[in-house]
């Protein structure tokens, strides 16, 4: 491979997803998926994934915890439609139905580095009380056709949502090429300590 | 069971006891009530009586404290007594329950001692939880139960052990027991302070001990010892109080249970012992008695174990050993109530009589009565209200809280009882225009700004120092006549004083001999001819300057002249009235000073001004004169330019007339030519000569001016001077009307009023008006400010007497923030008053005319006027702070006449940094460079001139864009890459998915906008190759035009979400749905006749590729087809004529007769298989027997979207089919060694063709299922092979499968997934109103009758309003009309009515399909109107139905327009027509028909049925066209749309009166023919890219003279005829082949046709093939395509 001149840049992507702070719930699960643009192709690793179930702890830590590792490598021409993560809470009800705890997204961090995201979570709100109520006995509640809803913009002005909870990611970065490729993504700060390190 | 009849007994003893108790305590309170109610008056008497004496107070006191003891003490009792009944006190009382008060009820006693004794962290118990545990583990329970009954023994044993301390857990329980009964008595503080402590201790050292003993059971727990093994049984370890918090609830609720009921029990053996030591102890045994029944009763539940426990284990011993007992601490009830008593207080709920609450001696006063208005009061209860009156008597200054009329004093209900806003009606309709809601534009408070900035800090730190210190009248009503004189000469002569000092004409004066000097200066200097051009040009300048100068100076100078000659006349004048009226009023007198001049100097300064005003003068007009002169030249030169012209123009005319008239003389010339003058009238006037002006004229004008404005030389200079040193007259001299007058004035006074911001902040004192009118206050006012100063306005008001008038406003301008109080001048603001004023005295009044004449001429109208000088300025504060608001919000700007001269003023401080603006204005305002004031100004204007700072000279809003602008727009529009992206952004469809962009220009290569380009070219040149046929071409590119404009519109609406698109919910069930779920639980789980469940839906966005594969399950067929054997004597078929009748009557074939015996039984008959091919992919069943074979097999195609794209828009436009093709494999033995046939098998494998369905992904996709029978297109003639139906059995139900013909075959295709369907997206549309030229109120109907329909049977569907191709809702009904059919089809069976029809039928159906009407119909469905479908030749289901529909009804039938569902087509159109009382289907895309009883008929259900007049909705139970009727009159079962009460309006056609058709082109079609031949020779060819294909000639022409026999037979029947033909001609071979017909469109669709019958796969090596092409052409170019294709087999 040339690697004076690159035709695509690389991302890399190492992570996990920590846990959530849902405070009213327990027994969840989270599901994620990248969602990307057209430029973009995943060369390697996981595009989704689904994680165990994972219960509060006892005493005074409050959160769930599913530490579920994320490892994808993009491969891209555009910086156009950077990932994002979409991420989608399950857990058991009331009744004991799976119910959708909250959905989120976020773009996955554009510098290289260690980043701790923290996502707020929603979910799409009943579109009236009866609906409320019958979908709450029903264990049925409304949810998004596709959980890479979130990750767009467009038609989200017809959805109502309540907010709840966060889930927390933290991710490696890693990148290969952006700068060949005239993409400078560092901030500067980082850049000069990397030049300082290189001196 | 002893114990639970004790139980039992005891508890019917104390209901017993509780009723009594009831009625008792009923009595009992009631007295209580009257002993109060006596009490509280005998107190109130005492208090009355006793109030002076203060230690006497104190026994009342003690008094009443004893009596309510007593009365607590007898009420207490009966507390006691019925402890599960809530004393009335304890309801309403002041002192409430500690506890949840009803706790001690629900629970019992016991219980609620144990939740006392409860560690705060623990929950309270649930009342079930007992019963739970305990039914759920009943020996465990109990077991544990018994552990910890024995652990806190132990623990108290510990404890006693531990710590010295004498308080046992018991005691301290027993302290506490009691209390815990009495607590609803009970004050809360009292209640700490009297037992809380000592509970409290033995809580916590319980806890103490229990954990001290878990943790040595834990420190020791190695071995167990045999101390250990034994407290193992007898101690409980205390589970781990963290970790089982919900299980250590309930235990410990049982230890505790268990604890105190032990108590208890000792309890009730010491109570009794106590009961005799203390001495008001009757009660307290019963209570304890009490106590324990309610225990019992408590636990009843729970009881049994309890009470089987005790005597069945250890339990008890060990409790005993381990018990120490003690006597209890008892503190005696009586003591108890006693010392509660004296603390607490219970008001009574009795209403307090009015006397307690008035003052003494004094009746309460009614005030609503006495007829005052009282409001309303809050509405409180009663009961609460005499409760909080008991409550406030008992403080000290009770009355105070009572008002006159004995109530507790209250403000009035503050609620008021309507709401305030009127209630709006009628929302939905339109308002009231009174009550219409206005826009109004936001206004800005006047208020808003008015805070001084910073208020915070600097809150009255702004002072306004206002300094009224006089004013002077300028005229005021009591003027007399020599007041008005004097004031006149004072104005005089301030005018003369300020003018004089500011000395103009002086200045102007040496200005103007300045610029003379200078401009003498430059003359001298250079000369006149060394004159350059800067210095002509400045010698201009400064003339002009010179003459402004002079003119201005002469100006002044005249004002000098006439100021001092009005003063001298004032003067004169007042001098005479003076000595008319022989007083004097005023003491102006007016001293002319004279200044003595040298004659001599002054006439010769004279002389020399007018000689030098003379020669400038002179210049002047030499100027003037020269530019006059050389415009008249100028005028002169056109004017005589003009005459030439004339002149010229004037001898042609002669000459023309000489040769006219040669023989008239001159004089007729020279008439014509004055005549011609006087026509052209507009001649130019000639210029005149500008004449010069005489010099001594000028002269002349000069001395005049001179003359008139200037001292003549030699006079005097004279300088007038006013003095106030003349005597006034004194009163008694004057004569009485000036005396009146002066008395008047003596009355009179003013003052001042200062109006800060429109108030009136102070005003000054009164001020007498002296006799001269002026009026001295001197009054500072300081003015500390909150609001901006927006106005401060001073009023004069004059009083006479009493009364006072506003004479005049004055509005003071506000100070700068720099004007400080100390260095700012006092201001002069004069000030009039328009009033009118008249005095019978000497004072001349106000508006009224007088004069000083004696005659009454000259008269003069005086206002009252005056000055007042006063000053407005900011206040210094301490330390020279000053007192001024910040100066940035200084609102307004500087008016007036400073902008001229000041810079900053005129063109604000922003534009100081503005150098043009700067420039412009110093060039403007003329500023003189001399001026040292302006220095900074001109340098600084130098410097901006000169170019050192460039000023653009245009306004750019983002400056620094332009750097930003890494590429310019050109080169950002040449880059391939953005292109792509651009493209791609706009969903362009080549670009709509395009992945992977490259990343860098050069990698983008241009081939990837070929094509896109290429369409772009393409737009209008019609590509005729491709097609064939040009008309076509043109259709073809038509199509796709339309086909864009829908995509346009539907990416569009793709863009438009709705709800439902992101967020799936679930519908509210209704009740029939909630109902069908119960059914469904009663279901059996595996039920017999298992039904396809519905599978979930996914969505089409979260799928990729080989997630979706298309499952075809191929379950089996009927009457393939079956191989004839080679026949050896052909047998001739007798073509018989087919009616209707046959149609529906099982028609045997005469094949079956002819050939049924030919038949022998054993041979195989058929092998047939089914290949199924969908995206190139193809699967295949196994092969099957018989002409009804069996597969029931599910073959799976994977399935791929175009681009990869699964979104639902893509996925409807997929435009692939699956092909599902019935073959019959053919074996045959090729073993060429008949030694080697027991060993080896060598056979070769044929298939052959039978037949195919075509079903498009799309129906597979929209309908997400397709199940059900097809009729499998087969070939008219298949060489080969017969239909052989009566062979599988000659009678049976033979019949029945036999009702119709052709072969069919049984399917049930899917996609797995279940993809939702593009639902949505057509909702959307429906959504998109389509704008229409109906009538409002039918298209109002239509929707309504549509929702109708849809609400009832949500599954029909129900047509009203179509979309026409302009893209317009029409209603449907305009599209039936009877339309005839091209002639020709109607000559051609003249004596067959049905024949025709079916040709009719066929015409239809030969109009091709849409190629892609998939992605129409799936999208909206366009209804072109038959002309234009004709026009197009091409269509759906629903144009082929109308024309079909129309032509039927052209033809005399009766038709009507069936809307429907069919397979495979989804939702279509069909035709109904009735014929000899029987209805029948038309399929109008196949041009068969099918008995409304016909099993095979694709159309599965009607909706409902259309014709010209009329839409009828199918309101029948089934839908099926079998189970229904079609009889629309009958309204049971059809709905119509027009009814009687909406008629049809008359709806006009949409469709031509008349189609005309194109003729028949019989030479086209012949070349048509050719070039199909041709391409699909080449096709096949191609195909077998290994084999050489040899065409056998005889055989193809054979073929070719088959086919328009085929067509005249529309293909039927003639297949043996033919077959036996070409038997005899081609005996030798083995021929299989069919003829195809399809109905014209595209070549494509041809050669797809004859590759999916896979005869090319033939590879035996000595085939030989025969293709024969026939195109039938009918009216207006449809054309009917016949491909004969054949294989031939040498067979010997």
């Amino acid at each position: 491979m040339a690697t004076n001149n690159p035709s695509v840049f690389l991302v890399m992507i190492n992570g996990q997803i920590e846990g959530a702070n849902f405070p009213e719930y327990d027994d969840l699960y989270c599901k994620y998926c990248f969602v990307y643009g057209n430029d973009w192709a995943p060369t390697s690793g996981l595009e989704e994934g689904i994680s165990q179930i994972a219960c509060r702890g006892q005493g005074t830590q409050p959160a769930l915890v599913w530490n579920f590792p994320l490892e994808i490598t993009f491969k891209s021409t555009n910086p156009f439609g950077w990932p994002q993560i979409a991420v989608s809470v399950y857990g058991p009800d009331t009744f004991g139905n799976d119910v959708v705890r909250g959905y989120g997204a976020v773009h996955v961090p554009l510098t290289p580095g260690k980043h701790v995201r923290t996502v707020p979570m929603f979910v799409p709100e009943s579109t009236s009380r009866l609906q409320k109520f019958t979908s709450w006995l029903m264990g049925r509640r409304p949810e998004f056709t596709d959980p890479k809803v979130v990750a767009q913009g467009e038609g989200r002005e017809v959805t109502r949502v309540r907010s709840q909870g966060t889930v927390t990611i933290s991710f490696n970065i890693v990148t290969k090429d952006m700068k060949k490729l005239g993409y400078d993504a560092t901030p500067s700060e980082a850049l000069s300590a990397y030049t300082h390190l290189q001196g | 069971m002893a114990s639970s009849d004790l139980r039992e007994k005891m508890r019917k003893k104390r209901r017993a006891l509780q009723e009594t108790l009831g009625r008792v305590r009923e009595d009992a309170d009631t007295q209580v009530l009257v002993a109060t109610d006596w009490e509280m008056s005998k107190d109130g008497e005492r208090t009355a009586v006793q109030e002076p004496s203060g230690s006497e107070e104190q026994q009342v006191a003690t008094l009443k404290q004893t009596l309510k003891a007593q009365r607590m003490k007898r009420r207490k009792k009966l507390v006691e007594d019925t402890p599960a009944e809530t004393p009335p006190e304890a309801a309403t009382g002041a002192s409430e329950v500690e506890r949840g008060p009803r706790a001690g009820e629900s629970r019992t006693p016991v219980a609620a001692a144990s939740s006392s004794r409860r560690s705060p962290r623990d929950l309270p118990p649930l009342p079930a939880s007992s019963t739970l545990t305990l039914s759920e583990g009943p020996m465990k329970r109990r077991m544990v139960e018994k552990l910890k009954a024995a652990r806190s023994k132990a623990e108290s044993l510990l404890q006693q052990e531990a710590l010295a301390e004498p308080a046992s857990r018991l005691q301290g329980l027993r302290d506490r027991d009691p209390l815990t009964r009495f607590d609803t008595e009970a004050d809360l503080g009292v209640r700490r302070r009297d037992d809380g402590a000592a509970p409290l201790v033995g809580r916590v050292t319980f806890r103490e001990v229990a954990h001290r003993g878990w943790r040595r059971a834990e420190v020791d727990s190695g071995l167990p010892t045999a101390e250990e093994a034994y407290n193992f049984f007898t101690f409980n370890f205390d589970p781990e109080p963290l970790e089982e918090a919900a299980e250590q609830k309930k235990e410990r609720r049982f230890v505790e249970d268990r604890g105190v009921e032990e108590e208890e029990e000792e309890g009730g053996g010491g109570g009794e012992e106590e009961a005799q030591v203390e001495d008001g102890g009757e009660g307290e045994s019963g209570s304890e008695e009490e106590d324990k029944e309610e225990d019992a009763e408590g636990r009843s539940e729970g009881a049994p174990l309890v009470e089987d426990q005790q005597g069945e284990l250890f339990i008890d011993e060990t409790a005993q050993d381990f018990l120490e007992v003690k006597k209890a601490e008892y503190l005696g009830y009586h003591s108890r109530v006693q010392r509660e008593s004296e603390v607490l207080f219970t008001p009574s709920l009795r209403t307090v009589p009015t006397s307690c609450k008035v003052p003494e001696n004094m009746q309460p006063r009614y005030l609503e009565e006495e007829g005052l208005y009282v409001g309303e009061r809050p509405p409180v209860s009663l009961a609460n209200q005499n409760i909080l009156e008991n409550r406030i008597l008992q403080q000290d200054e009770a009355k105070k809280w009572f008002g006159d009329d004995g109530r507790v004093l209250a403000l009035t209900d503050p609620i008021k009882q309507s709401s305030t806003r009127p209630p709006l009606f009628n929302l939905e309709e339109d308002l009231d225009p009174a009550l219409q809601t206005v826009y109004r534009k936001a206004l800005k408070t006047r208020h808003a700004s008015r805070y001084v900035a910073g208020l915070g800090e600097t809150a009255g730190r702004c002072q306004l120092d206002v300094d009224v210190s006089g004013l002077i009248f300028s005229h005021h009503p009591l003027f007399s006549r020599e007041h008005v004189l004097g004031v006149r000469l004072v104005q005089l002569y301030d005018q003369h004083l300020n003018r004089q000092h500011r000395n103009i004409t002086g200045l102007l004066t040496d200005k103007l001999h300045g610029l003379r000097n200078a401009v003498r200066n430059i003359t001298d200097l250079h000369g006149d001819r060394g004159l350059n051009v800067v210095m002509r040009q400045r010698i201009a300048e400064y003339r002009l300057e010179v003459r402004n100068t002079r003119r201005l100076r002469d100006v002044e100078q005249e004002k000098d002249r006439t100021l001092l000659k009005s003063t001298l006349k004032v003067w004169k004048e007042m001098k005479a009235l003076r000595e008319f009226q022989r007083f004097t009023n005023t003491a102006y007198k007016l001293h002319l000073r004279k200044q003595e001049v040298n004659q001599s100097r002054d006439e010769q300064d004279f002389e020399e001004e007018i000689q030098m005003e003379l020669v400038e003068l002179q210049g002047e007009l030499e100027e003037e004169y020269q530019r006059k002169i050389s415009q008249y030249r100028q005028q002169l030169e056109e004017w005589k330019a003009w005459r030439k012209k004339q002149k010229v123009s004037s001898k042609k005319k002669k000459k023309k007339k000489k040769k006219k008239e040669p023989n008239e003389g001159d004089k007729d010339d020279e008439d014509e030519d004055e005549q011609e003058e006087k026509d052209l009238g507009s001649e130019p006037p000639k210029p005149e000569p500008p004449e010069r002006q005489e010099l001594s004229l000028l002269e002349q004008q000069v001395r005049e001016k001179a003359a008139r404005i200037r001292r003549k030389p030699g006079e005097p200079i004279l300088v007038p001077e006013v003095t106030l040193s003349g005597n006034i007259t004194p009163n008694e001299q004057c004569p009485r009307g000036e005396f009146a007058r002066r008395e008047d004035v003596a009355r009179r006074s003013l003052f001042v009023k200062v109006l800060y911001n429109d108030k009136e902040v102070s005003r000054t004192d009164r001020r007498p008006l002296g006799a001269d009118f002026r009026v001295h206050f001197g009054q500072i006012f300081n003015l500390k400010i909150a609001n901006w100063p927006e106005s401060v306005r001073l009023q004069v008001f004059e009083a006479s007497g009493s009364s006072s008038a506003l004479l005049a406003e004055v509005f003071v301008p506000l100070p700068e923030s720099t004007v400080l109080t100390g260095s700012a001048p006092p201001q002069e603001l004069e000030f009039s008053s328009s009033q009118r004023v008249t005095f019978n005295h000497e004072g001349v009044g106000s508006d009224v005319p007088f004069s000083f004449e004696a005659d009454g001429s000259n008269k003069l109208t005086l206002l009252t006027s005056g000055k007042l000088s006063c000053c407005v300025s900011w206040a210094v504060g301490e330390n020279d702070i000053p007192l001024a608001p910040p100066t940035s919000q200084t609102p307004g700007g500087i008016h007036g006449a400073l902008r001229q001269t000041d810079a900053i003023a005129c063109i604000g401080a922003s534009g100081l940094s503005d150098m043009k603006r700067l420039s412009k204005w110093a060039a403007e305002s003329r500023l003189d460079p001399n001026d040292p004031s302006n220095v900074v100004l001109m340098q600084l204007l130098t410097v901006a001139s000169s170019g050192e700072v460039q000023v653009p000279d245009y306004f750019r809003l983002e400056q620094l864009q332009e750097e930003f602008n890494f590429v310019t727009d050109e080169e950002l529009q040449k880059s391939r890459r953005f292109r792509l992206l651009t493209l791609r952004s706009q969903e362009v469809v080549e670009f709509r998915n395009y992945k992977n962009v490259p990343a860098v220009e050069r990698e983008v290569s241009e081939k990837v906008f070929q094509d896109y380009e290429k369409r772009l070219r393409d737009g209008e040149v019609v590509d005729t190759k491709e097609h064939l046929d040009p008309h076509r071409a043109v259709v073809a590119k038509y199509l796709k035009k339309i086909r864009e404009s829908v995509m346009n519109r539907f990416l569009i609406a793709k863009h438009h979400f709705l709800l439902s698109d992101l967020v799936q919910e679930d519908e509210v069930p209704s009740i029939g749905v909630l109902g069908l779920n119960i059914f469904k639980l009663a279901e059996p789980k595996r039920p017999l006749k298992p039904r396809r469940k519905e599978r979930k839906k996914v969505t089409a966005q979260n799928l990729a590729d080989g997630n979706i594969k298309l499952l075809v399950n191929i379950i089996r067929a009927y009457d393939i087809p079956v191989r004839k054997p080679h026949p050896s004597k052909p047998a001739v078929a007798s073509k018989s004529a087919r009616s209707f009748t046959e149609a529906f009557v099982a028609a045997q074939s005469s094949q079956s007769a002819l050939h049924g015996n030919d038949w022998p039984l054993n041979q195989v008959q058929v092998r047939p298989f089914v290949e199924v091919t969908f995206q190139r992919s193809v699967r295949q069943t196994t092969t099957a027997d018989g002409p009804n074979p069996c597969w029931n097999e599910e073959l799976e195609l994977p399935f791929s979207a175009p681009n990869g794209d699964y979104s639902t828009s893509s996925l409807q436009s997929v435009k692939d089919e699956v092909f599902i093709n019935i073959f019959d494999e053919m074996t045959f033995d090729i073993t060429e060694d008949d030694r080697e046939r027991g060993s080896t098998v060598h056979t070769r494998i044929e298939k052959h063709w039978l037949g195919s369905v075509k079903i498009p992904f799309s129906t597979i996709y929209l309908q997400s299922r397709i199940d059900g029978t097809f009729k499998v297109q087969s070939p008219p003639v298949l060489l080969g092979y017969s239909k052989e139906r009566s062979l599988a059995g000659e009678g049976g139900y033979d019949s029945v499968l036999s009702l119709s013909e052709g072969s069919f075959v049984t399917l049930f295709i899917t996609i797995q997934p279940q993809l939702i369907p593009g639902e949505s997206v057509r909702e959307k549309m429906k959504e998109m109103k389509f704008d229409s030229q109906e009538d409002e109120r039918l298209l109002h109907a239509a929707e309504a009758f549509q929702r109708d329909a849809a609400l009832r049977f949500p599954g029909r569907p129900c047509l009203t309003t179509v979309i026409d191709i302009s893209g317009k809702a029409v209603f449907i009904t305009r599209y039936v009309r009877p339309l005839s059919p091209p002639q020709e089809l109607l000559d051609a069976f003249p004596n067959s009515p049905q024949e025709a029809t079916e040709l009719v039928a066929r015409y239809v159906s030969l109009i091709p399909s849409l190629p892609d009407s998939v992605s129409f119909t799936s999208i909206c469905d366009l209804w072109s109107t038959s002309d234009q479908f004709l026009a197009l030749l091409a269509g759906d289901e629903e144009e082929h139905a109308v024309l079909l529909c129309c032509y039927f009804l052209a033809m005399g039938k009766k038709a009507w327009l069936i809307i429907g569902t069919a397979i495979p087509e989804g939702p279509t159109a069909y035709v109904l027509t009735y014929e000899q009382g029987r209805y029948l289907i038309w399929d109008p895309g196949r041009g068969q028909y099918y008995g409304q009883y016909d099993t095979f008929c694709p159309l599965q259900s009607v909706g409902c049925l259309i014709n010209a007049d009329n839409v009828w909705f199918n309101t029948q139970v089934y839908d099926a066209p079998m189970r229904m009727g079609f009889d629309v009159s009958r309204s049971k079962l059809w709905k119509p749309f027009f009814s009687r009460a909406f008629p049809n309006p008359g709806l006009s056609s949409v469709q031509p009166e008349e189609l005309v058709y194109r003729r028949v082109d019989k030479v086209a079609a012949a070349e048509l023919q050719d070039r199909i031949e041709k391409v699909l020779k080449e096709k096949i060819m191609e195909w077998r890219p290994r084999h050489p294909t040899r065409w056998n000639r005889y055989c193809t022409s054979t073929l070719r003279h088959f086919l328009p026999k085929l067509e005249q037979s529309r293909g039927r029947d003639v297949g043996d005829e033919h077959r036996l033909e070409l038997q005899s001609m081609l005996g030798d071979y083995r021929i299989s082949g069919f003829p195809l017909n399809v109905p014209f469109s595209e070549l494509q669709p041809i050669v797809e046709a004859v590759y999916s019958t896979g005869v090319h796969n033939v590879e035996v090596s000595n085939v030989e093939f025969a293709l024969a092409v026939y195109v039938h052409p009918y009216a207006s170019n449809v054309l009917s395509v016949w491909v004969y294709l054949a294989s031939l087999v040498r067979t010997r």
